[in-house]
């Protein structure tokens, strides 16, 4: 396979000709088709698709190109309103749901001339870690049908497709991390609450980035919960998610939570020499439930900068095991007061009932949301009851500020740049996930994500190594407020030391296509 | 057809609520009671519709209460990570709207310029009273 140092950019490839935005498209759309049993979308935007390709083929050969992103298949996570286009939260609640706007993010992707190749699958409402819970049903990793976990299984990757005992993707933006794990598209929008961006993007093989809270508008993006939530860029390399978030970024007078500062588009500088940074590895994060071969990779990794001149030194986030318990409380509460939005009347779902509003939207609500959103909203509900106000929501609150200060300390005393894992173990076999409800699955899985998105820091997910089994690994590197550029920069040396092999798709190349034209999509970024 | 079912989805629902009986679970607070339970399903218009999500509930607050054991005196509770910054306030003058067909679009039941909402001001049956829904 091409190895990562020789791939050709895709972008030099439009501009030159060498293949135009349509070729791109059908090749995506035959992609998508061929890989429609991992049930990565819910919505495949074929013909908005082919046609914003000839809008870029002409601006291609007027010789007037929008940039990077012009011609450019992309996928968006189905919680963002895309006007004109069902948007459903794979919830029954939004079924038949068509906005009348693009989220900000949706409409600067497209005013860049990106190719809107569909909406994809998640949790319901993005409550999860699995991608599971949604009323489209799961999404499947594109790794369960890798030529390099079959051989691990020893199973014939040309033979019958054992199907039973396929693995999740993580969640809750798995559709996206599935989509760009399976080459349909080059990069995806996903959302990230508690780590909903990061999770999959390990469990996938592919790079996860959460910007910082305020970089990136949130206007269009169904909101779960106010004070966390962040659209998340998930892409096949980190060059790719800087590009993205260099059109993304910036303030938006429809969210007034964006912050005012002035962002402009950069190209991410390589840094050739990390003698001068400080990486923290912080204590608390080595949980006992953390797999062998994770915790092995993350401590090579600390290795590896300390061997290229890097100070690597053990730091403590003393409320890290109360992290998981606040962001439970404060999140519940606000998916409480979120979902109340959901009552049959302007949009979505509206049961039958006529008798009275309660008696409508407790049935309509009833019929429109699963367990799992239930389940939230009446934690939710009981954790704001006037006796239990203070107890549990204030007291999130405060704990969120220690949690907030831990980080702050940490930055404070000289530590550039974090490195965590990102989950505890690769991804789990469906049939294994499913054994436990979604909440306790939520609370140990976001164990590495959540404090992040308490502290609204970016944080940066990258493929590391292939475990045992032949499945992705990622590490997590955490930065300062607002210094999202120099993580990605630190985060693309890491990259390029770490060589993460290309999944091997057997599924793509049993029907004949031409090898190299998989292998061209497979390797390419959107530049060198 | 739909709508007898959904009568009949919202009796048995109703039903349920009816026969609930408090269990004790041994992994939960014991502090979601029958009162709490119908408290909360009115309040948020859900309800829990099976003992599991009674069960379910029990163990999210039992998990929460682990936050007892945090020292948090005098620490100010965080409402947002841009606490420190202004709110960006926009100018007061309209550059959008008008655009009432396209949001009617979206609704079940409209009439000319309006929303259809059933009746308001009635609250949902207690748990002990008969159900009053009349064939619509």
């Amino acid at each position: 396979m091409t190895s990562r140092t020789e791939r050709r950019g895709v972008s030099a490839a439009l501009k030159q000709g060498q293949i135009t935005p349509t070729e791109l498209c059908q090749k995506c759309l035959s992609l998508i088709k061929k890989t429609k049993f991992l049930n990565a979308y819910i919505t495949v935007s074929e013909e908005v698709a082919l046609k914003q390709a000839e809008e870029s083929e002409k601006r291609y050969k007027k010789g007037r190109s929008l940039g990077d992103l012009d011609g450019i298949p992309i996928a968006v996570k189905d919680n963002f309103s895309t006007s004109g286009i069902e948007t459903t939260c794979a919830s029954n609640m939004l079924k038949g749901y068509v906005p009348p706007y693009n989220a900000t993010v949706v409409q600067k992707l497209l005013d860049q001339g990106a190719v809107l190749m569909g909406k994809t699958n998640l949790d319901e409402f993005a409550m999860g870690s699995g991608s599971t819970d949604g009323a489209f049903g799961p999404v499947k990793n594109p790794w369960s049908y890798s030529k390099q976990y079959r051989e691990k299984r020893k199973q014939k990757p040309h033979g019958e497709k054992e199907d039973s005992d396929w693995l999740i993707t993580g969640g809750s933006s798995g559709g996206s991390a599935a989509a760009v794990a399976a080459f349909t598209c080059f990069a995806a929008l996903g959302s990230d609450t508690g780590g909903s961006t990061r999770n999959p993007a390990a469990h996938c093989g592919v790079v996860g980035f959460k910007p910082s809270y305020g970089l990136v508008s949130r206007h269009g993006l169904i909101p779960l919960v106010n004070s966390m939530d962040v659209p998340g860029i998930l892409t096949r390399c980190v060059d790719d998610a800087a590009i993205v978030l260099g059109m993304l970024a910036g303030h938006d007078p429809k969210d007034s939570t964006t912050i005012q500062d002035p962002v402009k588009p950069f190209t991410l500088p390589t840094l050739t020499d990390v003698s001068k940074l400080c990486i923290g590895i912080p204590k608390e994060y080595l949980a006992p439930e953390l797999s062998g071969e994770v915790r092995s990779f993350w401590s090579k990794a600390a290795n590896l900068f300390e061997s290229e001149g890097a100070k690597v030194i053990e730091v403590s986030l003393p409320h890290t095991s109360y992290s998981i318990v606040c962001y439970h409380v404060l999140c519940t509460s606000e998916v409480a007061s979120n979902m109340a939005r959901f009552d049959g009347l302007e949009y979505g779902h509206r049961c039958d009932i006529n008798v009275s509003t309660e008696a409508m939207y407790a049935a309509t609500r009833r019929e429109g949301f699963n367990d799992v959103v239930r389940g939230r909203i009446l934690a939710g509900n009981f954790f704001l009851l006037k006796e239990n106000y203070e107890n549990y929501f204030i007291k999130a609150q405060k704990v969120r500020r220690l949690i907030a200060n831990d980080f702050v300390k940490v930055f404070n005393s000289g530590v550039d740049v974090l490195l965590t894992p990102t989950t505890l173990r690769g991804a789990a076999p469906y049939l294994e996930f499913i054994k436990e409800d979604n909440r306790t699955r939520s609370a140990e899985d976001d164990i590495f994500t959540q404090a992040v998105n308490m502290a609204g820091l970016p944080a940066v997910s990258v493929p590391v190594a292939l475990s045992n089994l032949g499945l992705p690994i990622g590490l997590q590197f955490i930065g300062r407020a607002f210094c999202d550029q120099q993580l990605l920069k630190i985060a693309k040396w890491f990259e390029k030391q770490v060589q993460f092999p290309v999944i091997q798709l057997q599924e793509l190349m049993d029907d004949g296509s031409s090898i190299s034209e998989i292998e061209k999509l497979a390797s390419v970024s959107l530049k060198h | 057809m739909w709508a007898l079912a959904t009568r009949l989805g919202l009796r048995s629902w109703l039903g349920w609520r009816r026969g609930f009986t408090s269990k004790a679970d041994p992994q939960g607070s014991g502090r979601v009671t029958a009162e709490v339970i119908e408290h909360l399903e009115r309040l948020a218009l859900v309800d829990f519709g099976s003992q599991e999500a009674v069960a379910r509930l029990e163990k999210a607050i039992a998990f929460a209460d682990r936050l007892r054991a945090v020292d948090t005196d005098g620490v100010e509770p965080m409402e947002s990570v841009l606490e420190d910054r202004c709110l960006y306030l926009r100018s007061d003058s309209v550059v959008e709207g008008n655009c009432a067909e396209e949001l009617l679009q979206n609704a079940h039941q409209v009439v000319e310029e309006y929303f259809v909402a059933p009746p308001g001001n009635i609250s949902l049956p207690k748990q002990d009273e008969q159900e009053p829904f009349s064939d619509n």
